[in-house]
C-alpha cells in the first residue's frame, strides 16, 4: 500500500495534528458522539455478546476456507449474469477498471464510498485516462472538492468542521456560505443528481459478498449507493477478497452489528442487495455488473498470526473508541486505513519496515478490542507488530540498548538492587531543588518531562522497609 | 471471610512499588496481615518484564519472565500482585510468551492460574468486601486499562471503595479512558501521551476530588506527575493505602 506523505515523518504529522485546533474541534464533536451512539446501539441488541461471538465465528470459519467460498461466490455471480475479476494488487485492479471503462466508452464515473478504491488510488488511474470521476458519498464529495484524503474509514471528512465545509462549498460550488449542514447537503444533492443521471459507469464498494447466492451487499445512509449501482449503464463493484460470508443468514448476523457498531443505527437507511445486472423486464439497473476482488497482500496475511485482522467488517468502531485516534485523527497515520485497525492492517499488508511507527502509536488500552463487534484482539496484534519491528531492526538503538541492559540487571537481583540504588541517588539529586520532583530529564526521557514531573525514587525501597518491618515483628515476638 | 481461602500468599510487589511507591507495598502487607494472611516476599524478585514485552523486545522480556517464574515457583502459595498491568503480564502474557517453551510454558500456565491482583484477591478469593476503612473528602477511582480491560476486573476495587466508612466516592467523567501512560509509549510517543494525559487531568479536576485512587502505581505515577506539574493539590493513592486505614475488629 502506498504511503500518503512519504517525506514527512510520523512524528511530524502527529505534531501537526496536535497543533491543529480545528481538527481537535472536529474530532471532539464526532468521535465522542459515534462512541456514545455505538454503546446505545449495541445495547439495543438482545444478546449482543452472543451475536458478537457469532460474528467472530462466521468470520473465522469463512476465512478458514476462503478459497472454496470465493469459487462458489464467483460461480454464482456469473450464473446471475455478472462478471468476476481477481486483482492481485492495486495496479491490476486499476487496469481492470480502466479496461472496462475503455470498452464501454466511459467518459464520466460516479462513485459510491469504497476503501478499496482508496487503497488502489483508482481515481488517479481513471483521471489519467481522461475519465471524469465524481464522488457521491457526501463525505467523499467534500474531500474530493478539498483535494484531500479520507481520514476515517466510515466518515471520510470527519476531520472537517461544518464551518470549514460551508466555506469550501462557497469557494468551489459558488453557493452562499451555508452554516447549516442541511443546506450544504441540499446543495451537494442538487449537483449530484445531475451527475448520477449523466454518468456512464458507477463504481461502488461492497460490504459483503454472499457466496451461496452471488449477492453483494452495500450498506449506506444517503441513497447515493443505490443510485450509483442502478442509474449508470455499467456497475463496477470493488471488494476486498476477504469480505465474503457463506449465506444470507450469515449476512443477517453481520448486519445486526454493522450499523449499530458504526453509527448506533439498528440498520442503515439503505441496505442494498444486488444479484447480477438488470434482468429482462426490470426497469432499473445496469446492463453489466463487474465485481473485482482485490487481494493486495490479503491472501498472504491469511496464513499468518495477523489473519484475525481480516475479520474486520469496517464499522469504524475502533477508530471512534481509540484515545490516540481522537487526539491525532486519521491523516497522521499516513496510511489508507487509520486508527487501531489501520495500525495492524497497514503493516500486515504492506510490510513492517515502512510502517513501524504505526503499532507504536498505542497505549495498548484495549478500547478497540472492547468496541470491536468481531472481538478482534487488536492490542495483541499491535504487540506482535512491535516484535516484528524489533526483529526487522526498527527499534531505536537507545531503547534496544536500554531494554537489554534492564533485562540483564533484572535477571540478577544483586545487580538490579545496585541499579535501583544508582537511580535513587540520581533522581534524588535531580529532584533535590523541587521537593523530590524532577522537572527536566535528559533526552530521550525528556519526552516524559515535557508535560509531567517525575518523582525521585523513594528514600527507602520496599525491600528495605519490608526487612525493617520483619525485624520489628521478630523483636515484638521475642518480647 | 471465605473459610477455605489460602492463609499464605507470596507478594509480587512490582518494580515500580519497590522503587517509587514502597508505602503502597507496605500497605498491601498490613491489609493482608490484618486479615490473618501470612505474607511471603520472595527476595529475588525484580521486574516481570512487561516494559520490554510491550516495547517489542520479546527476547529480553522472556529472560525476565523466566527469572520471575523461577522465583515464584519456589513456593506453592498463591501470588498477589498490587497492579493490574503486571498482573495482566503474569496471567495472560506469560502463557503466550512461553507457549512454545517445553519447560517454562507449563510453568507459566501454572503460575498464571494462581496469580491474583490485590483487589481481586480480597473480594473474589477472601470474600472480603467491607474493610470499614476511612478516607475523608471526595475521592474518585481511576480504573486502569490493564486491570479493567486486560484482566477484566472492574467491580472489586469499586466495591471496596463504596464501603468506606466516610468519604464520598465520585466518578471521573470518561473514567474508563486511558490516562495516556502506556509504559514506554509515554516516552516514544510523548506528544500523544501528553495530550491524553491533559484530557484525563481536565476530567479529574472537573470532578473536584481530593484523591484519585487506583490499583496501578504506573498510572498513579503518570497522573501525579501531571498533577504536580499543574500545581494541583489532588493526591493519588493506591487502593491498599486507602484500605490500610482499616482497623481490625472481629471478622
Amino acid at each position: 500500500m502506498s504511503q500518503q506523505t512519504s517525506n514527512v515523518t510520523f512524528h511530524e504529522r502527529v505534531e501537526d495534528a496536535l497543533r491543529d485546533q480545528i481538527l481537535h474541534v472536529a474530532l471532539e464533536r464526532t468521535t465522542e458522539r459515534f462512541q456514545r451512539l455505538r454503546v446505545t446501539g449495541m445495547g439495543s441488541l438482545p444478546n449482543a455478546d452472543a451475536v458478537r461471538d457469532r460474528v467472530r465465528l462466521i468470520r473465522a470459519h469463512t476465512l478458514s476456507r476462503l478459497d472454496a467460498y470465493l469459487e462458489q461466490f464467483a460461480a454464482n455471480v456469473e450464473r446471475a449474469g455478472g462478471h468476476v475479476h481477481f486483482a492481485a494488487d492495486a495496479n491490476a485492479l486499476n487496469r481492470i477498471v480502466a479496461d472496462i471503462a475503455r470498452t464501454h466508452d466511459v467518459k464520466s464515473v460516479v462513485k459510491g464510498k469504497s476503501m478499496i478504491s482508496e487503497e488502489a488510488e483508482l481515481n488517479h488511474a481513471l483521471e489519467a485516462q481522461g475519465v471524469r470521476v465524481v464522488e457521491t458519498d457526501l463525505g467523499e464529495y467534500i474531500i474530493q472538492l478539498a483535494g484531500e484524503r479520507p481520514s476515517h474509514i466510515l466518515a471520510p471528512a470527519i476531520h472537517k468542521t461544518k464551518e470549514q465545509v460551508g466555506q469550501l462549498f462557497h469557494e468551489k460550488l459558488g453557493v452562499p456560505v451555508y452554516t447549516e449542514p442541511a443546506e450544504m447537503t441540499a446543495a451537494a444533492r442538487a449537483i449530484l443528481r445531475f451527475e448520477f443521471l449523466n454518468a456512464d459507469m458507477g463504481v461502488s464498494g461492497v460490504n459483503f459478498g454472499v457466496a451461496a447466492t452471488g449477492t453483494i451487499c452495500l450498506v449506506e445512509n444517503e441513497g447515493n449507493g443505490r443510485l450509483t449501482t442502478t442509474a449508470p449503464r455499467v456497475h463496477v463493484a470493488l471488494m476486498g477478497l476477504e469480505r465474503i460470508v457463506p449465506t444470507l443468514d450469515d449476512l443477517s448476523v453481520m448486519l445486526q452489528v454493522l450499523a449499530r457498531s458504526a453509527t448506533g443505527q439498528k440498520s442503515a437507511v439503505y441496505t442494498n442487495l444486488i444479484t447480477g445486472p438488470r434482468r429482462n423486464g426490470e426497469g432499473d439497473g445496469p446492463d453489466e455488473l463487474h465485481i473485482i476482488l482485490l487481494d493486495n497482500g490479503r491472501s498472504r496475511v491469511l496464513g499468518t498470526e495477523f489473519a484475525e485482522i481480516l475479520y474486520c467488517i469496517r464499522c469504524g468502531a475502533c477508530l471512534n473508541a481509540c484515545p490516540v485516534y481522537r487526539e491525532i485523527g486519521g491523516h497522521a497515520y499516513g496510511s489508507v486505513y487509520p486508527g487501531p485497525v489501520g495500525a495492524v492492517l497497514t503493516p500486515a499488508l504492506g510490510g513492517i519496515a515502512p510502517w513501524s511507527d504505526l503499532p507504536q502509536a498505542s497505549s495498548l488500552c484495549g478500547m478497540c478490542r472492547e468496541a470491536c463487534p468481531a472481538r478482534i484482539d487488536i492490542p495483541r496484534m499491535l504487540l506482535l507488530e512491535r516484535d516484528a519491528a524489533t526483529r526487522a531492526g526498527q527499534m531505536p538503538w537507545w531503547l534496544r540498548f536500554g531494554l537489554h541492559a534492564y533485562s540483564v540487571a533484572a535477571t540478577r537481583p544483586a545487580l538490579f538492587g545496585l541499579a535501583a540504588w544508582g537511580a535513587r541517588v540520581g533522581t534524588r539529586i535531580l529532584g533535590a531543588s523541587n521537593q523530590g520532583w524532577i522537572r527536566a530529564l535528559p533526552p530521550p526521557l525528556n519526552a516524559w518531562t515535557q508535560s509531567r514531573d517525575f518523582p525521585a525514587f523513594a528514600n527507602e525501597s520496599f525491600r528495605a522497609q519490608w526487612e525493617k518491618y520483619q525485624g520489628e515483628n521478630q523483636e515484638q515476638k521475642r518480647k | 471471610m471465605n473459610p477455605n481461602a489460602p492463609r499464605t500468599i507470596q507478594l509480587f510487589v512490582t518494580c515500580l512499588i519497590e522503587t517509587l511507591r514502597p508505602e503502597a507495598g507496605m500497605a498491601v502487607v498490613r491489609v493482608l496481615e490484618s486479615l490473618g494472611i501470612r505474607v511471603e516476599f520472595p527476595r529475588a524478585q525484580t521486574c516481570c518484564g512487561q516494559p520490554a514485552f510491550n516495547a517489542g523486545a520479546w527476547d529480553d522480556a522472556r529472560a525476565m519472565g523466566r527469572h520471575t517464574l523461577d522465583v515464584l515457583a519456589q513456593s506453592d502459595a498463591p501470588i498477589v500482585v498490587p497492579s493490574g498491568s503486571c498482573g495482566d503480564m503474569l496471567v495472560h502474557h506469560y502463557p503466550e510468551l512461553f507457549a512454545a517453551d517445553p519447560k517454562y510454558g507449563p510453568l507459566a500456565e501454572q503460575i498464571a492460574a494462581r496469580t491474583y491482583e490485590f483487589s481481586q484477591f480480597l473480594v473474589e478469593v477472601l470474600g472480603v468486601k467491607n474493610l470499614k476503612a476511612r478516607c475523608a473528602g471526595r475521592l474518585a477511582y481511576h480504573p486502569s486499562c490493564h486491570l479493567s480491560r486486560g484482566m477484566g476486573i472492574s467491580a472489586p476495587p469499586r466495591e471496596l471503595l463504596s464501603n468506606l466508612q466516610d468519604g464520598e466516592l465520585v466518578e471521573i467523567p470518561g473514567a474508563n479512558e486511558c490516562c495516556g501512560f502506556g509504559g514506554l509509549f509515554a516516552i516514544k510517543m510523548g506528544e500523544i501521551s501528553s495530550a491524553m494525559l491533559a484530557r484525563k487531568l481536565d476530567a479529574i479536576e472537573s470532578a473536584k476530588v481530593e484523591t484519585v485512587v487506583g490499583c496501578d502505581v504506573s498510572c498513579l505515577l503518570h497522573l501525579s506527575g501531571g498533577l504536580h506539574r499543574r500545581g494541583s493539590k489532588i493526591e493519588t493513592k493506591h487502593l491498599a493505602e486507602i484500605l490500610d486505614s482499616y482497623v481490625p475488629t472481629n471478622i
